[in-house]
């Protein structure tokens, strides 16, 4: 196991505040990738309702999708500027990451770029044509906010693939030799069932999301029975996020096998397991400390069914590598727990609603039923957030998985902890202003005949 | 050839980014200055409702450019990134304001809510422009060594040159954007047009003395550069430059806005092409283009990727512009006749079809291993989601009417 050093394109420089600039990267990524959802999955559930809208001529879905719409708008702007922070913190926090293998990814990110330009584009068009369009081209052209909300994942994720499962070059003394993009990119068996579970992932923390702020209008409304208008704004994302979840444990299950395969390491990490063992056990919560979970609950070989499909397949353990090489077992352990824990609840919850459905019940408009809604949301964009801790803290100490840790890395500039402070202090300022907005956007009833320019909102008077 | 044409890729972004972006801050600054009262309200609002529908557009040209950069010269964007990291990270800061102020007018209700998020947000428009154009004449200046963070952190870009290129950064931002909404207010706030017109030729005198005292910097402190600009093909570039901004303010005084766009376009591609070919093919000190290259299939697929998604985005940024410019695409607004759908299939039909994808999908995804299975897999299951959903959601809408 031993790994060929690496000739970095710049100097590697010993940086003090490694852990602050991850923790940086991090947050910067956290507060991108709920964004990410809304960009995949929201544009898909306005264009729905305009189809209705097109299909029944009736106002009502018109109205909601116009809404929705200036809401996908207010979020895309937002995402524009975290994912160009991102962009930024390339260069900024891993500059020898990407001078060294900038040549092998970087044709992700410049796909990525044209894919992120048509998003804007397109809905830059649709948000402010509503008016000034027939309403069937207006509605065609909010079909490439959806192939490049899909595209746009797939250029992201085939790089975050390839840096879990590096390929597509070689290294000839230490230096990147031999560079083919296109195989290191797509050409990456890794790249598939990433790609599929955080797709998916994005239908459900938008489906989730934003029934649940319909249910939190019911809980705070109860007396009143539901208009129409808030019983179709609830239905339609609900039963999206209710139809990906049980999928997505399926989706979650080809993950980790391929995690098994592809790093044995990371797999030992999510499960804490030592010793390289046949017909593995699993652990149900507890702490790893000194090579064992304490105060877990064994599944005795379920490991190795899970991972293997095999009851006394043999699983590799965390001895197999030096302890250098070895990710922070609990943070890892922790995050995917949490993430399989909220998704098999998440799951369930959407099998309860698909069976009501599917036996033509009405969904109950009770405090449980909306609190439970209300959590989902939320429950699901943590979830989300812990997949990501569990997939990018368990490639650690790596970068590049295997090839170039990123302590080598990382930047030799000074100040990280002060830019870390600013962009904290920024991003919870943005946070609030974007909370204080959508409360607005949500409040503000929209006639048929508002105008669609920003600043016009300032006009409208508050209506019921 | 083949390791320059992505330089040019990235020039080009850099102009594009320079115009269209610079257009944007510069309505901020503008928003910053513009007097109290109904008729800076007025001002105010147009700025907004004119750059509202293009701005996000516009920023992307950054990332075409960082990214191109760092694909096409890895080691070139290692070491500007690290050492010109403060600027950069203000840069970043000033665009993460700019974008949240959109974001957030799209709520006010209020007259005083608005001249808050202004007050605060302008400053913002100040910042970035100043930043990256400090940045841009940090490496012009040689003040950016190949390495990581090999240069000094404050000192790379706080030199003459670059705090003359932040300056004329600014400026010339204002420059445009005041000619942009002078151009704009012709169509629907004719009464608007003398102010900004006002504005674009002090911003525009502004700019050109500016660029004129630069040549004087550039001779005191960037002697190599401007020796280079004085050689052929780049003094071609930099008079092309002036002629172009001279006229670009002798057409704000006919008040032909449009042109005037296109001459500023002209002078900023003039001085960053001159600037290019003074330099050629140095990069930084001790690099060179073709050292700092991508291997030959990088670059090949960069510039293919390249090509195809121009010839995608430029018709699409085209129907964008024509919406905003025109104000309209074609005659809208006329109730839609209800499209008739394909007769849905039975609910039985369908729950027995959702019921196959999903066993099919489980059998290949979960529990086959063959990578052509696990594709199967994944195309049912999408299918028993779409079809799940296409047959739940009109019934529960119908029980809800």
């Amino acid at each position: 196991m031993s790994i060929p050093p690496l000739g970095a394109a710049l100097a590697p420089v010993h940086q003090r505040y490694l852990l602050e600039a991850r923790q940086m990267q991090a947050l910067s990524f956290a507060v991108h990738i709920p964004l990410v959802c809304f960009g995949i999955a929201f544009p898909a559930m306005v264009l729905f309702l305009e189809w209705l809208h097109l299909r029944t001529g009736d106002p009502l879905y018109r109205t909601l999708a116009r809404r929705w719409s200036r809401i996908v708008l207010a979020l895309f702007a937002v995402g524009v500027i975290t994912g160009t922070i991102l962009s930024f913190e390339m260069g900024l926090l891993w500059p020898n990451f990407t001078a060294t293998f900038g040549s092998v990814f970087g044709l992700g990110f410049a796909i990525e770029g044209f894919s992120f330009f048509m998003e804007a584009i397109f809905i830059g068009i649709y948000a402010y044509g509503w008016d000034r369009m027939s309403p069937r081209a207006h509605w065609l052209s909010g079909i490439p906010i959806v192939i490049t909300g899909f595209t746009g994942s797939l250029m992201v994720i085939s790089v975050n693939a390839w840096m879990n499962h590096p390929g597509g070059f070689a290294l000839h003394a230490g230096h990147v030799v031999d560079v083919d993009p296109l195989r290191a990119l797509f050409g990456n068996p890794y790249l598939w069932s990433e790609l599929i579970h955080m797709y998916i992932a994005g239908y459900m923390v938008t489906g989730f999301l934003v029934a649940g702020c319909y249910a939190f209008g019911r809980l705070r409304g109860n007396r009143i029975p539901p208009t129409r208008y808030q019983r179709v704004a609830l239905t339609i994302p609900l039963t999206i996020a209710c139809v990906a979840a049980p999928v997505q444990v399926l989706v979650g299950d080809w993950v980790a096998r391929d995690v098994a395969v592809d790093q044995p390491i990371k797999l030992a990490a999510i499960e804490g397991l030592y010793p390289t063992t046949r017909g593995a056990s699993e652990h149900l919560l507890g702490w790893y400390t000194d090579g064992q979970i304490k105060d877990g609950i064994a599944i005795p070989h379920l490991l190795s069914l899970l991972a293997y499909h095999s009851w006394d397949a043999r699983v590799q353990g965390l001895d197999t590598v030096p302890a250098a090489q070895r990710p922070p077992i609990n943070v890892v352990r922790f995050a995917f727990q949490t993430m399989v824990g909220i998704g098999t609840l998440l799951a369930l919850l959407g099998i309860a609603y698909l069976v009501i459905r599917i036996r033509r019940r009405p969904l109950p408009d009770s405090r449980w039923v909306n609190g439970a809604l209300v959590l989902a949301g939320p429950a699901a964009t943590v979830a989300l957030i812990a997949g990501w801790v569990t997939t990018e803290v368990g490639r650690q100490p790596w970068v590049v998985y295997r090839v170039m840790p990123t302590a080598d890395a990382v930047t030799g500039a000074g100040g990280i902890p002060v830019g870390y402070g600013t962009l904290v202090v920024t991003y919870l300022a943005v946070g609030a202003g974007l909370v204080w907005v959508l409360r607005r956007l949500a409040r503000a009833p929209l006639s048929e005949r508002e105008a669609t320019l920003p600043g016009a909102a300032g006009a409208t008077p508050q209506g019921p | 050839m083949l390791q320059t044409l992505p330089l040019v890729f990235v020039l080009v972004g850099l102009v594009l980014y320079t115009v269209l972006a610079g257009a944007d801050f510069g309505a901020g600054i503008w928003r910053l200055v513009s007097d109290r009262g109904t008729r800076g309200q007025a001002l105010r609002e147009h700025a907004n409702h004119s750059m509202g529908p293009v701005w996000e557009a516009n920023h992307v040209w950054l990332i075409f450019v960082l990214t191109v950069t760092w694909t096409a010269y890895p080691s070139f964007f290692g070491s500007v990134a690290s050492t010109l990291a403060v600027a950069l990270f203000l840069a970043g800061v000033g665009i993460i304001l700019r974008g949240a102020g959109y974001a957030l007018r799209s709520g006010v209700r209020s007259d005083r809510e608005l001249a808050l998020i202004d007050g605060a947000f302008a400053v913002a428009s100040l910042i970035t422009p100043f930043a990256l154009g400090a940045a841009a004449g940090g490496i012009a200046a040689e003040r950016v060594p190949v390495g990581n963070a090999a240069g000094d952190l404050f000192a790379s870009w706080t030199g003459p040159v670059s705090i003359l290129a932040g300056v004329l950064a600014v400026v010339f931002s204002a420059y445009l954007a005041a000619v942009y909404l002078a151009a704009d207010a012709a169509r629907e706030h004719p009464e608007l047009v003398e102010p900004f017109r006002r504005r674009a030729l002090a911003a525009g005198l502004a700019a050109g003395a500016v660029a004129a005292a630069g040549l004087g910097v550039l001779h005191a402190d960037a002697h190599s550069l401007y020796a280079g600009l004085l050689s052929r093909g780049a003094l071609a570039c930099v008079i092309v430059s002036a002629l172009a901004g001279a006229a670009t303010l002798g057409f704000v005084i006919v008040g032909r806005f449009e042109a005037a766009r296109y001459g500023a376009g002209l002078a900023v591609a003039g001085v960053i092409a001159g600037w290019a070919i003074a330099r050629y093919p140095t990069l930084l000190p001790g690099l060179s283009v073709h050292r700092a290259a991508a291997g030959h299939d990088t670059l090949v697929t960069l510039i293919v990727a390249v090509v195809a998604g121009g010839a995608l985005l430029f018709p699409a940024l085209g129907l964008l512009f024509s919406l905003t410019l025109r104000g309209r695409l074609a005659p809208g607004e006329s109730t839609p006749e209800p499209i008739r759908a394909a007769r849905p299939l039975g609910g039985a039909v369908r729950a027995r079809l959702a019921v196959a994808l999903l066993i099919v999908g489980i059998g290949m995804l979960n529990a086959a291993s063959a990578p052509w299975a696990h594709a199967v897999g994944v195309v049912s299951l999408f299918a028993f989601m779409i079809v799940a959903f296409a047959s739940l959601v009109p019934a529960a809408l119908a029980d809800e009417g």
